[in-house]
């Protein structure tokens, strides 16, 4: 059991992050006081073209070898501690530093890779190869603040109400699988994609074992990461929408591929091939947030729960109807999405609620 | 020469209880049994195949294993001694057949799977859908992907097993019939094996892979047309490196036709294909026969040998749409036993290697990988899968289902059962429609057993255990077997 929280301004405003901490704090006992995480997008918007690298360092070992290589193959416009607070009940904490870097341009065009690809690279060679430090986070304009404690020790710890960001995720962990440590916290984020998770993979090892054959190293312990790594695959790498992407995550049961329509189950039943490696099996909710948005979505027969809930322009998800109440005072719609049916809210354009399945009493239109 | 055997087996008949009927000298095909009054057997011809016993209406005879002593030598078995005897008296290759008796023990039979407790549901399978359909070909590397039109063509099964290519000569026509009807009933494939199609499987050919063996017995344009699939056979898991022999005496009419030989003739498959002689030339005939075929899918059948890894990674990049892999305790319809018992390797082991090989070439997704080799349950079949397979092939077990005990004497065209032989009066023991239903029994048991599996695992499609090895764990084998397999010990 977790408990997941994501919120969306689609007019692009920016919110504070107390609202979702409020909403996370709501789901309290989802957790066991040994995960909580934030993602914000839309957060630095005085550098918003550099990639802000959050890490962690058990140890200064660690952060005197990471900073040598991020001087090395880049740029750094600015590096400084994550601003905390003492906050009761979270223990010791790792060394928290953030680096807002460009790739260094003759570096970049050495490797011969695209710009993102090369940061992807840098991303995974820090978490293979120096012990003790853990990039949490390497997006433009966005950022994860994670670690040990309950979502409102880790909010008030991290001065999350300081930050203003139109999409948030949030993630109470209660962890079953791997042992509690500040980088295994949620949200996993690689580049833009931040990504909260409350489930289990049961197909993690085959699909850590397919991310691999792209580059992608699982090194953090959990399945979390996987899900990340196959956004960043299938969105960014492939060229998938958001939609197609859930599609080839979560696809469709055969029965349901068999009764389309010729072309559709010609697509369908090719992307069950293509990316049957790919496939999410075992119970799960997962909260994407992007820099252009929010994508939620359900394992194929939806064993966790979801609830979504739309006011105005704010589009809200989450474990607990009653966390998305706490901060949409009354809400146009509230639903809870059919198993395998995302909800993508898209900055910059009003949510299509003809998008979800609005299919019992329970679930109410306010108008 | 008088042989120096001694009876391996004691026919032993309970006169009290025996009709009298002679039923047994009548079902027996090895010539047990004389009938003066009753029932008289000679033990050294007895292959314990069980057909008299099966058919007794009284239950009266036992084949017991003959209790003869001898002096105990370890480092000089029965088995050995026996070997020398025959060889001495016959100066020939000693033959055998179905799948090594070596005691080596089974992989598999080492690897526990994975289940699902608390942290994550366990799926009941009666309640919620449990998908098995498995796709057999190249799939591009991602949605959009401009892909050669020799990509075009996948097989589609409703469970990942199929069944694996017996020739029509070495195992009857009945038995071909009771294939073929059985994959079309459940929507998956026989395989011709290198004897050619016979006519009265055409209404069953979109369930048929034809075989395209050293021999190219029955290989015509036509031939090539029917199949849904061509497979290349290069090697046989009982008998890598080596060709094959059908006597003469197995060449009747119908098998003379379909092979396209002279009747009576021996038919032989070289060891070689006399136009493979290297990996270019595999490449030249995969493309010869798409060509030829309209781009149907084409796979290669290997048996599993010490360097498996780059031969099948050079089968896919030749242009396969599958590779075939047989382990070292598959079936035969005949082979010499020194080279079934001591060459090639497990299946386990072959598959392992092979599907990582091509993960880290990044080619997995341009072939199907379907492996055989004694595949004994739906356990088999679920670690199988567990390790990379995305189907497997059942000879031998095809066979048991219908009837077959493993007496491992195909080689003979004797089979009481009615199976490995041609004669009349023995293949008409099997009843094609009731075969055909035994087959599909058996294969829907194990869909069902798998179903059981994935629910267990918490997956409900098989495309989510496939490869997904840390859904097992290894106890008693070796760390370097276990690295092999890219599998961690239990309680690990």
């Amino acid at each position: 059991m977790c408990g997941l929280v994501g919120i969306c301004d689609t007019g692009g405003t920016r919110h504070s992050g107390e609202d979702v901490m409020r909403a996370m704090a709501l789901q309290h006992d989802r957790g066991n006081g040994l995960g909580a995480g934030y993602a914000g997008h839309g957060i630095y918007p005085e550098l918003p073209d550099h990639y802000a690298l959050h890490l962690l360092f058990e140890n200064r070992a660690a952060l005197e070898r990471t900073e040598a290589f991020i001087d090395a193959y880049y740029e750094l416009e600015r590096a400084e501690a994550i601003p905390t607070r003492r906050t009761d009940g979270i223990g010791k904490a790792p060394l928290l530093w953030r680096y807002f870097v460009q790739p260094n341009a003759k570096k970049l065009s050495d490797s011969g890779q695209r710009e993102d690809d090369y940061v992807v690279y840098g991303v995974m060679h820090i978490n293979t190869h120096f012990d003790g430090a853990t990039v949490v986070s390497s997006g433009k304009n966005m950022g994860v603040f994670k670690g040990v404690g309950f979502p409102e020790e880790i909010g008030h710890f991290y001065r999350i109400e300081e930050y203003g960001a139109h999409t948030w995720v949030a993630h109470n962990r209660f962890p079953t699988n791997s042992q509690a440590w500040w980088g295994g916290a949620h949200p996993f984020s690689l580049l833009d994609f931040s990504l909260v998770h409350n489930g289990e993979l049961s197909s993690y090892g085959i699909n850590a074992r397919y991310i691999k054959q792209f580059g992608y190293v699982c090194t953090l312990f959990t399945d979390t990461e996987v899900a990340t790594y196959l956004f960043d695959l299938l969105v960014r790498r492939h060229g998938l929408s958001f939609e197609d992407a859930c599609a080839a995550l979560a696809p469709p049961l055969w029965s349901a591929i068999d009764a389309m329509e010729p072309a559709a189950r010609e697509r369908a039943t090719l992307m069950r091939d293509i990316y049957g490696s790919a496939m999410l099996n075992g119970p799960f909710a997962i909260v994407l947030g992007t820099n252009s948005g929010m994508v939620a979505f359900n394992d194929r027969v939806k064993l966790r729960p979801l609830v979504a809930a739309v006011s105005g322009d704010l589009v809200a998800v989450g474990s607990e109807e009653s966390s998305l109440l706490e901060v949409l005072n009354t809400p146009d719609y509230v639903w809870a999405p059919k198993a395998g049916e995302p909800v993508i809210a898209r900055v910059g354009q009003p949510f299509d609620i003809t998008t979800a399945t609005l299919h019992t009493t329970a679930e109410r239109s306010a108008a | 020469m008088i042989n120096y055997l001694q009876p391996e087996f004691h026919v032993d008949i309970d006169y009290d209880r025996c009709h009298k009927c002679g039923r047994c000298a009548g079902q027996c095909g090895w010539g047990v049994y004389s009938f003066v009054e009753r029932p008289l057997p000679d033990d050294a011809k007895c292959r314990a195949c069980h057909r008299c016993v099966t058919f007794c209406p009284a239950h009266c005879i036992t084949i017991k294993r003959s209790d003869l002593a001898y002096r105990e030598n370890p480092n000089w078995p029965i088995r050995a001694r026996k070997g020398v005897w025959r060889q001495a008296a016959s100066g020939g290759v000693l033959l055998t057949s179905m799948g090594s008796d070596a005691p080596r023990g089974s992989i598999f039979d080492a690897l526990t799977l994975d289940a699902c407790q608390v942290t994550n549901p366990s799926i009941d399978p009666l309640r919620e859908p449990m998908e098995t359909r498995t796709v057999i070909g190249k799939r591009p590397r991602a949605l959009g992907e401009r892909v050669p039109k020799d990509w075009a063509g996948r097989l589609t099964l409703s469970t990942p097993i199929l069944f694996a290519p017996m020739s029509f000569g070495s195992v009857s026509l009945n038995v071909h019939k009771s294939m073929a009807m059985a994959a079309k009933r459940l929507g998956t494939f026989m395989n011709t094996g290198e004897g050619g199609l016979h006519a009265d499987l055409y209404p069953y050919q979109d369930n048929v892979i034809v075989q395209v063996a050293s021999g190219r017995f029955g290989v015509t344009p036509e031939y090539l047309e029917r199949g849904a699939a061509i497979e290349i056979k290069v090697g046989q898991g009982a008998k890598p490196g080596i060709g094959g022999h059908l006597p003469g005496e197995k060449i009747n009419a119908e098998v003379s036709t379909t092979r396209m030989i002279p009747q009576g003739t021996d038919a032989i498959s070289p060891a070689p294909h006399h136009d493979i002689y290297s990996i270019e030339d595999l490449r030249q005939l995969i493309y010869s026969l798409k060509e030829a075929s309209g781009y149907k899918p084409v796979g290669v059948k290997i048996a599993a040998v010490h360097n498996v890894g780059a031969i099948a990674s050079g089968i896919v990049r030749a242009g396969a749409d599958y590779v075939y892999l047989d382990g070292m305790n598959g079936g035969t319809g005949a082979a010499p036993a020194v080279i079934r018992d001591h060459v090639g390797i497990p299946v386990e082991l072959a598959l392992a290697v092979v599907d990582q090989r091509l993960r880290d070439e990044g080619i997995r997704n341009e072939a199907s990988i379907i492996v055989a080799g004694s595949i004994k349950s739906s356990a088999d079949l679920a670690k199988a899968l567990a390790l990379g397979a995305d189907a497997v092939a059942l000879g031998s077990a095809t066979l048991l289902a219908l009837g077959c005990h493993l007496c491992q004497s195909c080689h003979t065209g004797c089979c009481s059962w009615g199976l490995t032989t041609q004669k009349p009066e023995l293949t008409r023991r099997l009843d094609p429609e009731e075969g055909a239903q035994r087959l599909v029994n058996l294969v829907s048991a194990w869909t069902h057993e798998l179903q059981e599996i994935l629910g267990a695992l918490g997956v409900n499609a098989v495309e989510s255990l496939r490869g997904s090895r840390d859904r097992l764990r290894a106890i008693g084998l070796d760390a370097q077997t276990c690295e092999i397999l890219g599998v961690a010990p239990a309680g690990r």
